[in-house]
């Protein structure tokens, strides 16, 4: 176990280096970083001294490593148009995605589990076929499209709830803003994070359906049954934790997703997240944000996936042996 | 009074256009202390017995009328909960492949104990004494300790015994086993059937077994009902049934049993149902395609010499190779086999054998040893052209006839592939009129060839695979477990036409099986595996009469008793 998570953990060093190297390539050789942060006027000495002074002389080893050690404790450097260090444009935005992101993966799992939980186990009922039909809407529909559309109902012609922004917020310690202590901020909430959860919503109810089915036919769920276990044991104890594994590796790999690409519903809703200032700095051409950005995603995913791969180890105990 | 009464039971299977009768009309009954066997082949409707009495129909199955009573008390009508709480407690259900019975993610001790406390008022502590108690008594040593133990970490037959264990953790009147030993090896087979005999009389159960296998019902049953097309055809005590049989079905079924104490020339036929292979149009082999060409180059000795094989497959991989862990398969194993000849390979599971039969055909590397075929060493050959050309005249048969035919293609296609590859043919023409043959050689008839493999049943496949096999006009064939998947009478039919064309052509053979009796019927000389060696090879009556090597009587004395079956007054065509 130790050593499966030491490689891993060594996997995922490897990952992070190769796009810092991506992200470092961007911040250095597209464009010049000097004519993007000074104006016209400025003279040649003074940009000689400035690229001097940050270093861009140097081999691009070094340069590398300096940017590598400088990403290891969150230094990105300055965003070109806010003049501000990029992390500390992060932090002001990270606490709005974050809620968003985990409101509409909750959404997702406390709506999707049960649903597919039903459909799989009454697989002919009428309920389970509208959930598959509706569920097919969830798929095909854009995701600006479901914003927008539930913006219209419920904003503009029902006025229930907020179309654009996090409603009031409160200071918790010294940087994270919290929604979820406020009226006006839970309901800001609501709209964006069904509008960003309804996509994961469905691919969980259809994946826990498609793995139920699977499961229920098997001869262990057959055995429990003609030993006259109660359904409830049955469903839930045998059949649902098979269902698992595959699950909670969909489960992880979209709430990276969510957090990741959150950037349509943010534009949308006018959130003001990550998602939203990535945007921005694509247009501007904020490469700071942008190769920031990069490593952040990669950071996440290689993170969920890692927690997801110990996931496995407490769920099925055919991996805990046999295994260095 | 009976544990279990069944009276004029009938169970139907609605479907689109008709309803399928599975069972229809049968009346049994088992007391308490005593094993009722049910046998049938398959779709044969024994299962559905069972599964009827305990009430797991699949869905849309149901009863469709007669009644089923446990103790006098009517159980068929019962409301769901009712039934249900009879499931375990009642009545105990044990099912064929211990592999997957269990739930691979709950210890055992966990699976024991929900059940223990579904059915009884016992707090944690004495379910739990009550578990260790149950997993002693089915025969598995350190019990205290291995109950909490996930179902990966058994042997198949210490699965099996858990799968005994839970099914009995209630104290159940009546036990139906559902071929509890087919998925087991004969060693393995023989301890269950004694336990299974034993709990039955220690704890007054009632039991019904259902199986195909006639060596199951004359082991361990003391009345016997025979089932066809959901009927029953006989029933009574097994002495009484396999001695006289008399019902045709009955008396055929039996006759279809490969004997394990004599030889005979020909398997007899069950002729009572599916028709045996329709004769079709016999091609005369001589002129025929698949007669000419066969002019290999003449071998001087064996055809086949195998010397030192080895095969290690790697456990644990590292980049460091002695950190690297290999589990031997097969240790320097050496035979011959002569042309002309069927050589048996015997063994149980993971003796090996199978992985022999890879490695002469080359679908596995050898890591040490020489196979020498007629007078090319094939571990050496490296040109790819030297390879075909060894392969066109080495061919396998698959255990499996549902998984070793491409369900996408058309039999006419997956029969004339290998003519095809090999260029054996000079135009498509001639490729359609060789399918259409072979076809009818192997008993199919040349319009099976428009049709796809999902059409024909196990054996009718299995007829395919044989034709696809020779299809390269090859000189030698490997059957691994060929019948082992299918019905006795199929396998009769199977196994005369293998030795009808072996006849006609000439071929050499190794057969590998782990029925005893079916390996003496096909083969000259046979080499008993175990762990990866060969014990011991000699000719067929020589190993059944005096068997030399410890392993070998072994074997040979866990092979279930058949005297029981009457063989003077059935004809042994």
């Amino acid at each position: 176990m130790i050593g499966f998570a030491a490689r891993r953990i060594l996997q995922a060093l490897i990952v992070m280096l190769v796009v810092a190297l991506l992200a470092f390539t961007m911040f250095r050789f597209v464009g010049d970083p000097i004519n993007q942060m000074v104006g016209i006027e400025t003279s040649i000495e003074e940009r000689e001294a400035l690229r001097e002074r940050l270093g861009l002389n140097d081999p691009v080893a070094v340069q590398f490593f300096r940017f590598i050690t400088n990403a290891a404790q969150f230094d990105f450097g300055t965003s070109y148009q806010f003049r501000q260090p990029v992390s500390e444009l992060f932090a002001k935005r990270i606490p709005a995605t974050l809620e968003l992101s985990f409101t509409s993966a909750l959404f997702a799992l406390i709506v999707g589990i049960p649903m597919g939980i039903y459909a799989g186990l009454n697989r002919e009922s009428p309920i389970s076929k509208l959930f598959l039909s509706v569920s097919l809407i969830g798929i095909s529909l854009p995701t600006f499209f479901i914003g927008i559309l539930l913006i219209f109902l419920f904003s503009v012609t029902l006025q229930w709830l907020p179309s654009f922004g996090r409603g009031e917020t409160v200071q918790i310690g010294s940087w994270w803003t919290t929604g979820f202590l406020t009226i006006s901020g839970l309901k800001a909430l609501i709209l964006p994070s069904i509008t960003l959860g309804l996509y994961q919503m469905t691919l969980i109810m259809r994946l826990i359906r498609a793995e139920m089915l699977e499961v229920i036919r098997t001869d262990y769920i057959k055995f429990a049954r003609a030993r006259g276990l109660p359904d409830r044991l049955v469903n839930f104890r045998h059949a649902l934790k098979n269902t698992l594994v595959p699950v909670i590796t969909i489960t992880g790999l979209q709430l990276g997703a969510i957090i990741a690409f959150a950037t349509i519903t943010e534009t949308v809703f006018q959130w003001p997240g990550m998602g939203l200032m990535f945007l921005q700095a694509v247009q501007n051409v904020d490469i700071p944000i942008m190769s920031a950005y990069l490593m952040l995603t990669a950071f996440l995913f290689v993170t969920i996936n890692f927690i997801v791969d110990i996931l496995y180890f407490f769920i099925d105990p055919r991996l805990r042996v046999g295994r260095p | 009074m009976s544990v279990l009464d069944i009276k004029d039971l009938r169970v139907e299977f609605p479907g689109r256009k008709s309803v399928f009768v599975a069972v229809d009309d049968v009346t049994l009954s088992v007391d308490a202390g005593k094993v009722l066997g049910v046998v049938g082949e398959s779709g044969a409707g024994k299962s559905t017995v069972g599964n009827a009495v305990i009430g797991l129909l699949q869905e849309p199955g149901h009863i469709a009328g007669g009644e089923v009573y446990l103790h006098g008390k009517r159980i068929d009508q019962l409301p769901y909960k009712e039934k249900r709480r009879l499931r375990g407690r009642k009545i105990g259900m044990i099912f064929q492949d211990p592999l997957t019975s269990l739930d691979p993610l709950q210890t055992v001790e966990s699976q024991l104990l929900e059940t223990i406390r579904t059915h009884l008022p016992l707090s944690r502590s004495q379910a739990r004494q009550r578990a260790i108690e149950l997993i002693e008594s089915v025969g598995i040593p350190d019990a205290s300790e291995r109950i909490k133990q996930y179902p990966h970490q058994f042997s198949g037959g210490m699965r099996q015994r858990v799968v005994i264990a839970l099914a009995l953790c209630a104290e159940p009147e009546l036990v139906i086993a559902d071929e509890p030993t087919t998925a087991l090896d004969v060693s393995i087979q023989a301890q269950i059937l004694d336990l299974m005999k034993k709990l039955c009389r220690e704890r007054n159960v009632a039991m019904l077994v259902i199986t195909h296998d006639m060596g199951v019902i004359a082991d361990i049953t003391d009345h016997v009902a025979v089932m066809y097309h959901g009927e029953l055809v006989e029933y009574g005590e097994t002495t009484q049934v396999l001695g006289a049989p008399e019902h045709p079905y009955t008396q055929s079924l039996i006759s279809a049993v490969p004997r394990p104490d004599i030889k005979v020339e020909r398997f007899p036929v069950v002729n009572y149902i599916e028709k045996a292979g329709t004769p079709q149009k016999q091609i005369d082999i001589a002129s025929h395609w698949l007669g000419k060409a066969r002019d290999y180059e003449k071998v001087t000795g064996p055809l086949v010499q195998i010397k030192d094989l080895e095969k290690r497959f790697e456990t644990r991989g590292s980049i460091f190779p002695s950190r690297r862990k290999y589990f031997q398969a097969v240790k320097k194993v050496s035979f011959d086999i002569n042309e002309g000849e069927t050589f048996g390979l015997v063994g149980e599971s993971g003796s090996g054998k199978s992985t022999i039969a890879r490695l002469i055909t080359g679908l596995y590397q050898p890591s040490g040893g020489s196979i020498l075929f007629g007078k090319t060493e094939l571990t050496s050959l490296k040109n790819r052209k030297d390879v075909l050309a060894m392969r066109r005249q080495m061919q396998m048969i698959f255990q499996d006839p549902y998984s070793s035919l491409n369900a996408r293609m058309r039999v006419s296609d997956i029969i004339g592939e290998p003519i095809k590859f090999h260029r054996l043919a000079s135009s498509n023409a001639e490729v359609r009129q060789i399918v259409d043959d072979l076809l009818d050689h192997v008993g199919l008839g040349a319009a099976a060839g428009k049709k796809f493999p999902h059409e024909f049943s196990g054996g009718q496949r299995q007829r395919i695979s044989i034709a696809r096999a020779l299809a390269t006009r090859p000189r030698f064939l490997i059957c691994d477990e060929p019948t082992s998947a299918l019905d006795v009478s199929i396998q009769a039919q199977i196994l005369n036409l293998l030795k009808d064309l072996q006849q006609e052509l000439g071929l050499t053979m190794l057969f590998i099986s782990h029925d005893l009796a079916v390996i003496r019927q096909m083969c000259n000389r046979i080499g008993v595996m175990r762990h990866g060696e060969l014990c011991e090879v000699s000719d067929c009556d020589q190993l059944f009469e005096a068997p030399q090597h410890p392993y070998t009587r072994e074997l040979l004395n866990l092979m279930p008793s058949l005297e029981l079956l009457s063989r003077a007054n059935l004809a042994t065509a």
